[in-house]
């Protein structure tokens, strides 16, 4: 029995860990990739990105390592500290910050950035998941459906002032999270009509949108036999829908800033920019595209070596496996994102503990949101927003605080079978 | 199921499904849509295309003529978008202001809206060093390398033409195989542009890869689906280049021109319009300086003579005129005419110089008799078996062509003039239907309506020295160094007059140099056959022509020569032909037997336009005037001044203008006047 128990104690998830190594080495060798010509040195030269990013995939097997030998009651115990001192970061960064390329959100570190963005989401699902996981919070109350979305809205809030777009969208995906502790579903169909919305009055304009909507109301609400049941919500819904839609132009003019308008626009083909906002997609499809079912072989790519694609090794890392590992390769790699995704949230669904599944949901969510517009974005389906691809984009603060997202759920379900810890953890 | 466990599923569902969809989006855009390969490959391969070398040419004896020059062009390639540019420094590189840099820019930004533009032509070889060395840092800036046309030679320019970058149409209508493209160079005059398709040679390409910024970056795919250029063939002209730059050099400031066949192939020996000019100005690279002057220069050195120019042939005609009558019937080698200086015909006379007054058809070759070739083309045309001379013109008419009058002859020397034997049809015209002899009499010596070009000339002597037939005559004799000759040139053209009457011809021609019009330019050694003429130039000093082939027996060389405003035959285009004639035979040593005439000939200026004034010649002309100036003071003084003798007025000026070589010229052809 006491056998039993050390046993349990360290009994990782070694698919994850797996896939996590695999896809770092490999994020590494195509950024060293991206990089190569003929005057490309040495894997290991600490000056050049491929270099750098060894050192970070060091740096991230140590945390790792270290982050597995963590006592569990830390996590939970330190969350609120973690958050409250992640967010000081982030607001940090407006007074001390260093402008890159127009956006003020980096701190320097000696000849190392670091983006306190990247780590705000870690603090984040630590202190949501404290704070949902105590036993008396109920999403159906609405304080604690304020607060919780308190949490997350404050570093987005935060993070869009730094006009780091990209990277406060990724704080939407907890929203995800908050579905599975109980939110209604019926935001996330409104969510999702919006978007249909959106689109269909981007292509026809939102007179035609308004009147084919209420149209159709008309005719449901006509040929219903349950009328009155049904007036008022048709009324509400209709209003909601036409008022949304006349407000679209408004919001894409007066919102938005040119360049985000313009890539929504590209993605939905409505615009032909390829100089400036069409370029990226253009050039990535292209880079894509060009690499066929088997690719053209390592160091063989030509467009992404020959720096067509901008931002190749960080946000569009993907273009060059795409077109040196072609198809199989990058289905080989939608497999893996996926199984790693799917894993972690069947991983979540089986804690015992309400803090360790919150957490877990934390880390899905973030990563199927990683993924889901980084790839969407270099094939296309997704309007371009800079966010990296996990564990593959270069970036030390990117693969760091993925590595500690991600080991601090290992560490957190390798304790899922004793019960006792359990128990522990609870009170 | 909880509810946990129901959205457990609905997510990991969700996952799922975009991971599907991206999968299969991938799959679309790297498997099933083809066209971003070809995106790719428009990107980043650029296809590089690789000159060949253009064919050598060589002259008949294996010696080198033209071959290849490199050159640069600095290219810019589009967008024309500079970025940290260190102006100044590439400014001070080429040595242009930065006016001139930001006018290139524009220049290359209006006309160009892909690929690249040329920023500056034949970048001079030492702004090319320095710029090679630098080149890294103006990444935009590329070089070019381009072929140009060298010579070995100053002469023969007007045989071997000279290439160019190809014109819109051209471009347009002579493109079937798509050889070429926009700024490729093309034959455009002479041999350059009649063996264009053998001198070319096959392009060659090469992939190379270009990165976003536009730079080259290394051979695609280690250059496997590079192909090598195919180098043009070797053309071997027929032309003997010692032979041809003698004649250039007889022919120095004269205007006319020599051609020198070989009877038995028709090869073309030499081929001289004076004034030529350097080939090489007209390389792609001088000509833009050198063209426009040689346009403007009244001497018309552009102009082709040997080919273009159409002359009336004057007393050389005479021998087609005997061999016709001989054909005919209607005169024989024995038959005689009396001539009392001329004949006469009604009103009209024709004049003739002082000689023998009867004379059979050899004499009268030899020394040129106008008389007896009036009795004899009158025989011609009123010959009883033909019912008009109408008719008996027509059968006249029809053995010049069989000689090549009156057409092309076709052969790979461009801009050929096609001559004039007039139609029946246009005296009936100009006489009202109602003509004969006496209307057509000058036709009898070669003058009139007649014209023939030089290289038509030569042609017919060279008929003669066959004794009855020609090849069409050409420059190309082998493409590398095989016997590739087109047919046209290697098909025998006969003439229907018997051999037997050339004879006698033949014999005239060979007395016309022992006891004839240019006994005196007889060389020891060989028996040359020459006839002379003077042709009568309603616009100024008579041409000289003279025509003739050597040995008499297995001819060797034929030739024809015309000077333009000289004088008698015998004075200036007998010299020059037999001069010819002893160099080819290499009777000689030294190159010649008479080095006094020989002298005579390189100095002679024969032009109608005054010398140029070289610093020299302003120097020699201000201390003649000079000279004058103080003789006529010492005259003044010497001579007793009065009322009744004035001081004579001397015109300097006069002096200035009056060329004193000119002058010489003169005398000297005073001096040598004969007939």
């Amino acid at each position: 029995m006491n056998q039993k128990k050390i046993f349990d104690k360290t009994s990782f998830d070694w698919p994850i860990i797996l896939i996590y190594i695999f896809m770092v080495l490999f994020g590494w060798i195509n950024i060293y990739s991206a990089s190569y010509n003929e005057t490309t040195g040495s894997i290991f030269d600490l000056s050049k990105n491929y270099g750098k990013q060894f050192l970070f995939i060091c740096i991230s097997g140590f945390i790792a390592i270290f982050w597995l030998f963590l006592d569990n009651k830390m996590f939970s115990l330190f969350s609120y500290l973690v958050y409250g001192v992640l967010i000081l970061l982030v607001i940090s960064v407006f007074v001390i910050g260093k402008e890159v390329a127009g956006n003020k959100n980096w701190i320097s570190l000696g000849s190392f950035n670091l983006q306190p963005a990247e780590f705000a989401k870690y603090g984040v699902s630590l202190a949501l998941a404290k704070f949902l996981g105590t036993p008396e919070a109920r999403l159906k109350d609405r304080n604690t459906l304020f607060i919780a979305l308190g949490i997350f809205l404050l570093p987005m809030f935060l993070i869009l002032l730094q006009k780091d777009t990209g990277s406060a969208l990724v704080f939407l995906s907890f929203t995800l999270v908050l579905y599975r502790e109980g939110l209604s579903g019926i935001w996330f169909v409104i969510a999702i009509c919006s978007i249909i919305i959106f689109i269909l009055t981007l292509y026809f304009g939102a007179l035609m949108v308004s009147s084919i909507f209420a149209g159709i109301v008309l005719l449901v609400y006509i040929f219903s036999s349950r009328r009155k049941y049904l007036t008022w919500i048709m009324v509400l819904i209709t209003a909601g829908v036409v008022g949304f839609s006349s407000s679209i132009n408004f919001l894409m003019e007066n919102v938005l800033a040119e360049h985000q308008r313009n890539r929504i626009l590209v993605t939905f083909g409505l615009l032909e920019d390829l100089k400036n906002q069409g370029y990226n997609v253009h050039q990535s499809k292209i880079a894509i595209g060009s690499g066929g079912l088997f690719g053209k072989g390592y160091l063989e790519g030509t467009q992404t070596k020959l720096r067509y694609v901008p931002e190749q090794h960080t946000d569009f890392i993907f273009c060059t496996i795409g077109e040196e590992w072609g198809w199989v390769g990058s289905a080989l790699m939608m497999l893996l994102f996926v199984t790693l995704i799917g894993r972690v949230y069947y991983l979540a669904e089986l804690q015992k503990n309400r803090y360790n599944r919150i957490y877990a949901y934390c880390v899905g969510s973030v990563l199927f949101f990683h993924f889901t517009i980084n790839i969407g974005m270099t094939i296309g389906l997704v309007p371009v927003i800079g966010i990296p691809l996990p564990f593959f984009s270069y970036g030390g603060s990117s693969l760091i605080g993925f590595t500690i997202l991600l080991f601090t759920m290992i560490r957190l379900d390798s304790t899922r079978t004793n019960e006792m810890s359990t128990l522990k953890d609870m009170y | 199921m909880s509810e946990g466990k129901n959205r457990n599923f609905s997510l990991i569902i969700t996952v799922v499904i975009i991971g599907m969809i991206y999968t299969s989006r991938l799959f679309y855009l790297q498997v099933i849509d083809s066209s971003y390969v070809g995106f790719a490959n428009e990107n980043s391969k650029k296809l590089l295309v690789i000159h060949p070398n253009r064919g050598l040419i060589f002259d008949r004896n294996d010696k080198l003529i033209v071959y290849n020059d490199n050159f640069y062009d600095l290219n810019i390639s589009y967008p024309f978008t500079l970025k940290d540019f260190d102006t100044l420094g590439f400014c001070t590189i080429l040595n242009i202001t930065k006016e001139s840099f930001i006018k290139r820019m524009k220049k290359a930004d209006k006309t160009v809206y892909r690929g690249s533009a040329v920023f500056y032509k034949n970048l001079e070889p030492h702004k090319f060093a320095a710029l090679q060395e630098r080149l890294y840092e103006y990444e935009k800036f590329y070089i070019e390398t381009k072929v140009d046309r060298k010579y070995r030679t100053k002469s023969a320019a007007h045989v071997l033409g000279y290439i160019g970058e190809i014109s819109k149409k051209k471009l347009e209508t002579e493109n079937e195989d798509q050889h070429y493209a926009k700024g490729d160079f093309i034959g455009i005059s002479g041999l350059e542009k009649y063996y264009e398709k053998e001198l070319r040679g096959e392009k060659g390409s090469k992939y190379i890869l270009v990165d976003s910024r536009g730079r080259h970056q290394g051979s695609f795919a280690k250059g496997k689906y590079d192909v090598p250029p195919i180098a043009g063939k070797k053309v071997s002209t027929t032309l003997d280049l010692n032979l041809q730059e003698y004649a250039e050099k007889l022919m120095h400031d004269k205007m006319g021109s020599v051609v020198a066949i070989e009877p038995s192939t028709g090869e073309i020996l030499t081929l001289v319009s004076s004034p030529g000019y350097d080939p090489e100005d007209l390389s792609i690279r001088r000509k833009s300086k050198q063209y426009i002057k040689l346009l403007r220069d009244p001497t018309l050195p552009l102009f082709n003579r040997a080919v273009t120019a159409a002359y009336p042939p004057g007393s050389v005609f005479k021998l087609l005129n005997g061999l016709i009558g001989l054909q005919e019937g209607v005169i024989y080698g024995e038959t005689t005419f009396p001539c009392f200086r001329g004949f006469s015909i009604g009103r009209l006379h024709v004049a003739c110089h002082p000689h023998s007054p009867s004379l059979d058809l050899r004499g009268a070759v030899a020394n040129s008799c106008n008389a007896y070739f009036c009795y004899t083309f009158r025989e011609i045309l009123e010959n009883p078996k033909y019912k008009s001379p109408r008719e008996a013109y027509i059968k006249w008419k029809d053995y010049m062509t069989q000689f090549g009058l009156d057409n092309k002859l076709g052969s790979d020397i461009n801009f050929e003039s096609k001559g004039n034997i007039p139609t029946p049809e246009f005296y009936d015209k100009m006489h009202n239907n109602r003509w004969g002899f006496s209307r057509i009499i000058s036709l009898s010596i070669g003058q009139g309506e007649i014209l023939i070009t030089p290289l038509q000339m030569a042609n017919v002597i060279s008929a003669i020295a066959n004794r009855g037939y020609y090849y069409t005559p050409h420059c190309l004799r082998l493409v590398n160094d095989k016997n590739e000759i087109p047919k046209e040139f290697t098909t025998k053209h006969k003439i229907n007059i018997d051999k037997a009457n050339f004879e006698i011809v033949v014999e005239g021609m060979a007395q016309t140099m022992v006891n004839g019009t240019a006994a005196r330019n007889s060389i020891k050694g060989v028996q040359i056959c020459g006839k002379t003429g003077t042709v009568q130039n309603p616009h100024g000093k008579n041409h000289s022509v003279f025509m003739c082939f050597a040995p008499k027996d297995n001819p060797k060389i034929a030739i024809a020569c015309i000077v333009e405003n000289s004088g008698y035959g015998a004075t200036w285009a007998s010299p020059v032909a037999t001069l010819l004639v002893e160099k080819y035979l290499g009777l000689s040593d030294t190159g010649t037997t008479r080095p006094d005439l020989e002298k005579r000939l390189f100095d002679a200026y024969l032009l109608n336009v005054p010398k140029p004034l070289t610093p020299e010649r302003i120097k020699f002309l201000k201390d003649s005037t000079e000279k004058a100036k103080k003789d006529s003071t010492e005259k003044a003084t010497r001579r007793p001044l009065g009322k009744n003798n004035p001081p004579k007025k001397t015109n300097h000026t006069d002096i200035l203008i009056c060329d004193k070589d000119q002058r010489i010229g003169k005398n000297q052809f005073f001096k040598y006047q004969k007939f």
